[in-house]
């Protein structure tokens, strides 16, 4: 059977529980939709039944505090938890009304790109840095072109244009950090996967990037974690707040902060844990 | 792609182990069967006899082995705990560098290093320039192997005795030392293990001989020499009992290998 | 009044006796310079070695010079002494046991440390360092009853059968060979490839492999295109490791090898090197040049040895602390 591209994002799927897919804004298209996702790590259940819907062209931040299972979450969309041996997930997690599980791995994390806490390059030069998922993914075409067209997205162009060919490490952490977004970039994801991108950058360099993911709705859908509430009040459009292994609560981000409507939201907001 | 290269790496793993397990089959089948009670207590028999065993071969490497670790525990123990507890950056790095390198000298040529020093002098091959051979080469793996297990030993520890008013050399001897000892004698017994199968400096350093070595400066038969001898001479029962040397050689160098890595090392890493 | 100098006075030197003493009995500054003095004679003990080496090869290095390093002729009756065959044969073994066991072993590495699970990984490693601790005169026997029948029965007819229009595999084929020494070295310094290599790779943070494989990669490629070379410089180390050790191994290449003093091009044909050279010469050495001559190729040996190591050390020191700072 075929399904409306975005007629999922209004239905309200139902599961075992009884309790709806969560989604703030019904009428903004679903890019990846989360039912009743349960996750163990051997035997530790770190997620329950959570059930989320991600629109698309937003930012959506995942916040709580830590050991809430948010990177686990986040690391679940495109299956990098299956490098981690004893991890299973258990639910349907949806891209575009395609389940994920049943994509072929390597194809999905091409769809879904992911930028990770520390900034990670390679130990290769700027350029092949950005190249890479190009080459691997046998990109045919201008290479020089893309790589360009991902660094200017990272608005990191202007200032390694002339040292393409430099090793990325000889670049600041902030830098690193946004050539690791202009690197996932390059393969045109349809959903970025942020993860706690920020923790090892000064406030600046933070301010930079923030106002980089902001410009980049324009290309994909963002899925952001992080351990920084006024990040995630100032970036994002929609806010989940999670608790050992629980969406507490998922709203728009202005309501949430603002009313939250779950005591343990206010909680966590007003500092009284995490 | 994937799929084929990764099963492709797979199948080297599988090579080489199998390589291994043939290897010790094929040893211990044709060993075994050559082994007597004759091979452990009587001396080899007159060329061109058949029959005798290599009593004097083993009790040779035993002596070998004795004289190798007093030259070789003493200076590897005391140089590690040297480098683990006082060594300088300079100079530490010196002589840290320094064992690597003699680590790799190949043993033919220590064994032409113990020929200049000690049997050109004494114009004997002897017991004593072979153990001080095969000292040589113990060396560098008891000083490197003792310095890691003792670096090992988490600082809270030292700190711990150091702040009870204990001196540096106390702590070192009544903390440091205890908390890292099975990881010491692992580090001897790595070492034995490794230069009881040497051969090639006893070549012409221990020699050989077809009887009871008389003295400590006198050469003296050992298994390995033994191995290699019996194994290009043109004898059928000479080669048999070259198996037998060797199964019983392989034997002592495994246990040793296994027991330090296993029973004395549980639970901390073997360096290398 | 007068007696208020005289308090520190007298205590002084009582005070500095008493903590010289107690410094003395606690015995810091000796127990430092007693485990000096054990550490600073591994490089006596070094320089020793290099000493003996220089001194007693001085007769033939005065002799013959450079020439002796491209002479071909080894003739102790005449005492005329060329070492090329060796060199030539020492280098040819070392390569083809690199050629065939880097590979395999470079493969079994990466099964270990990126696809094996940790229990079978840690188990297989065992085995293989194991392998490491066979004494060489072992891999000697084997060769000698199981390698040299190989090669002369199987695999040398097949080569010359297949690959006989190439100078490398023509002339009668022995069983003894710079063939076979190669082999054998191969399965010798395959698991130290092995050992060392799998851990520099499991040294490459795992933010690597993540960021390969969430750029879409395969497993492979994440592996190849990012692991490998990220260690690139500790498994070259493994390398020239491996290389340093086939160099000086003597006892099973002397029994392999066929010891014929000769420069043969074909892999086939029997060669001789220096380890085993001086195996089999050194103890009936008779004449100062012959023995001299024979130190000179100990002396190579020792310096082509001790400058692989001195790089493969550096390279693996290199690889494992950036793996631990991770820029």
């Amino acid at each position: 059977m075929e399904i409306p591209a975005n007629a999922a994002a209004t239905a309200r799927v139902k599961i075992d529980m009884g309790i709806p897919a969560q989604n703030p804004e019904p009428q903004t298209p679903a890019r990846i939709q989360i039912e009743g996702l349960n996750f163990f790590y051997g035997k530790m259940q770190a997620l329950h039944n959570i059930s989320l819907v991600i629109p698309a062209n937003r930012i959506t931040a995942l916040i709580g505090p830590s050991g809430c299972g948010k990177s686990t979450l986040i690391r679940t969309i495109n299956r990098m938890h299956e490098t981690v041996r004893i991890a299973r997930a258990e639910g349907t997690i949806l891209l575009d009304n395609e389940d994920i599980f049943r994509l072929d791995v390597v194809r999905l994390r091409r769809r879904v790109g992911m930028v990770f806490q520390r900034p990670n390059p390679f130990p290769k030069s700027i350029f092949e840095n950005v190249a890479f998922g190009l080459r691997v993914n046998g990109f045919k075409g201008s290479l020089s072109e893309a790589v360009e067209r991902s660094l200017r997205r990272a608005a990191l162009w202007d200032e390694v244009k002339d040292k393409l060919h430099k090793s990325a490490y000889e670049l600041s952490g902030g830098q690193q950090q946004r050539l690791c977004i202009a690197r996932a970039l390059a393969v045109d994801p349809e959903v970025l996967l942020l993860d706690e991108p920020c923790s090892a950058l000064d406030p600046v360099t933070t301010a930079k990037i923030e106002e980089l993911l902001f410009n980049l709705k324009e290309y994909c859908t963002m899925v952001i974690v992080t351990h920084n509430m006024q990040q995630a009040a100032r970036s994002s459009d929609f806010t989940a707040f999670m608790l050992d292994g629980r969406v507490v609560e998922y709203q728009p981000t202005a309501r949430l902060f603002t009313n939250p409507s779950d005591p343990r939201t206010e909680a966590y907001l007003t500092g009284r844990f995490g | 792609m994937s799929v084929v290269m990764l099963s492709l790496t797979g199948l080297c793993a599988l090579l080489i182990i199998s390589i291994l397990f043939f290897i010790l089959g094929y040893l211990v089948w044709n060993g075994g069967k050559s082994l007597s009670w004759d091979f452990f207590t009587r001396l080899p028999a007159p060329v061109g006899e058949a029959g005798g065993g290599m009593a004097n071969a083993i009790v040779g490497t035993l002596k070998l082995l004795l004289i190798a670790s007093l030259m070789g525990i003493p200076i590897g123990v005391i140089g590690g705990i040297y480098l683990s507890e006082y060594g300088g950056r300079v100079f530490g790095f010196i002589v840290r560098y320094t064992t690597d390198l003699l680590n790799g000298v190949p043993s033919i040529v220590v064994g032409i290093f113990a020929y200049s020093l000690i049997v050109l002098h004494t114009k004997h091959f002897s017991t004593l320039a072979g153990g001080f051979a095969l000292g040589v080469m113990m060396i560098p793996i008891t000083l490197r192997s003792t310095e890691d297990f003792l670096l090992a030993v988490p600082r809270t520890l030292r700190e711990g005795a150091m702040a009870l008013g204990a001196s540096k050399w106390k702590t070192i001897t009544s903390v440091v030392i205890p908390a890292a000892y099975r990881g010491i004698l692992t580090a001897v017994l790595l070492a034995l293990a490794r230069v009881s199968g040497e051969t090639a400096p006893l070549l012409f350093t221990a020699f050989s001989n077809r009887y009871w070595s008389p003295g400590w400066n006198q050469p003296t038969a050992s298994l390995p020499v033994m191995i290699y001898t019996y194994a290009i001479a043109p004898y059928e029962d000479w080669h048999r009992q070259a198996w037998a040397a060797g199964v019983v050689l392989l034997g002592l160098v495994l246990a040793a290998n296994i027991i330090a890595r296993t029973v004395l090392s549980r639970g901390i890493a073997v360096p290398r | 009044m007068a007696t208020i100098p005289i308090a520190p006075d007298s205590a002084g030197p009582a005070l500095a006796s008493r903590s010289l003493a107690r410094r003395l009995v606690s015995g810091d500054q000796v127990a430092h310079l007693f485990t000096l003095i054990f550490a600073a004679s591994v490089i006596l003990i070094t320089s020793l070695l290099f000493y003996e080496l220089w001194i007693n090869s001085a007769l033939s290095r005065a002799k013959f010079g450079w020439a002796f390093f491209y002479t071909q002729n080894w003739d102790p009756i005449f005492e005329q002494f060329g070492a090329r065959p060796f060199i030539y044969g020492t280098l040819v073994t070392s390569a083809l046991a690199l050629l065939i066991a880097v590979p395999f072993g470079l493969g079994a590495a990466i099964f270990l440390a990126e696809l094996a699970p940790a229990k079978i990984s840690d188990a297989l490693t065992f085995v293989i360092e194991l392998l490491a601790a066979v004494p060489s005169v072992i891999y000697g026997l084997l060769g000698i009853f199981l390698v040299v029948p190989f090669v002369r029965e199987i695999l040398g007819p097949a080569l010359k059968k297949t690959f006989g229009f190439t100078p490398l595999f023509t002339g009668p084929v022995y069983g003894v060979s710079y063939l076979t020494a190669g082999l054998v070295l191969a399965i010798m310094v395959a698991p130290y490839i092995i050992s060392v290599s799998r851990e520099v790779l499991m040294a490459v943070p795992n933010d690597q492999r993540e960021a390969a494989l969430s750029l879409g990669s395969t497993r492979w490629e994440a592996t190849w295109k990012v692991v490998v070379p990220y260690a690139r410089t500790g498994i070259l180390g493994s390398i020239f490791l491996a290389l340093a050790r086939a160099l000086g191994e003597t006892m099973a290449v002397t029994m392999v090898i066929g010891n014929v003093p000769k420069v043969d091009l074909s892999l086939l044909a029997p060669g001789y090197t220096i380890a085993a050279v001086i195996a089999n010469e050194f103890s009936e050495a008779a004449g100062n040049l012959y023995f001299s001559a024979l130190v000179e190729l100990g002396l190579v040996l020792f310096l082509l040895t001790f400058i692989l190591n001195g790089l493969a050390r550096l390279l693996i020191y290199a690889t494992t602390q950036r793996g631990a700072a991770n820029p």
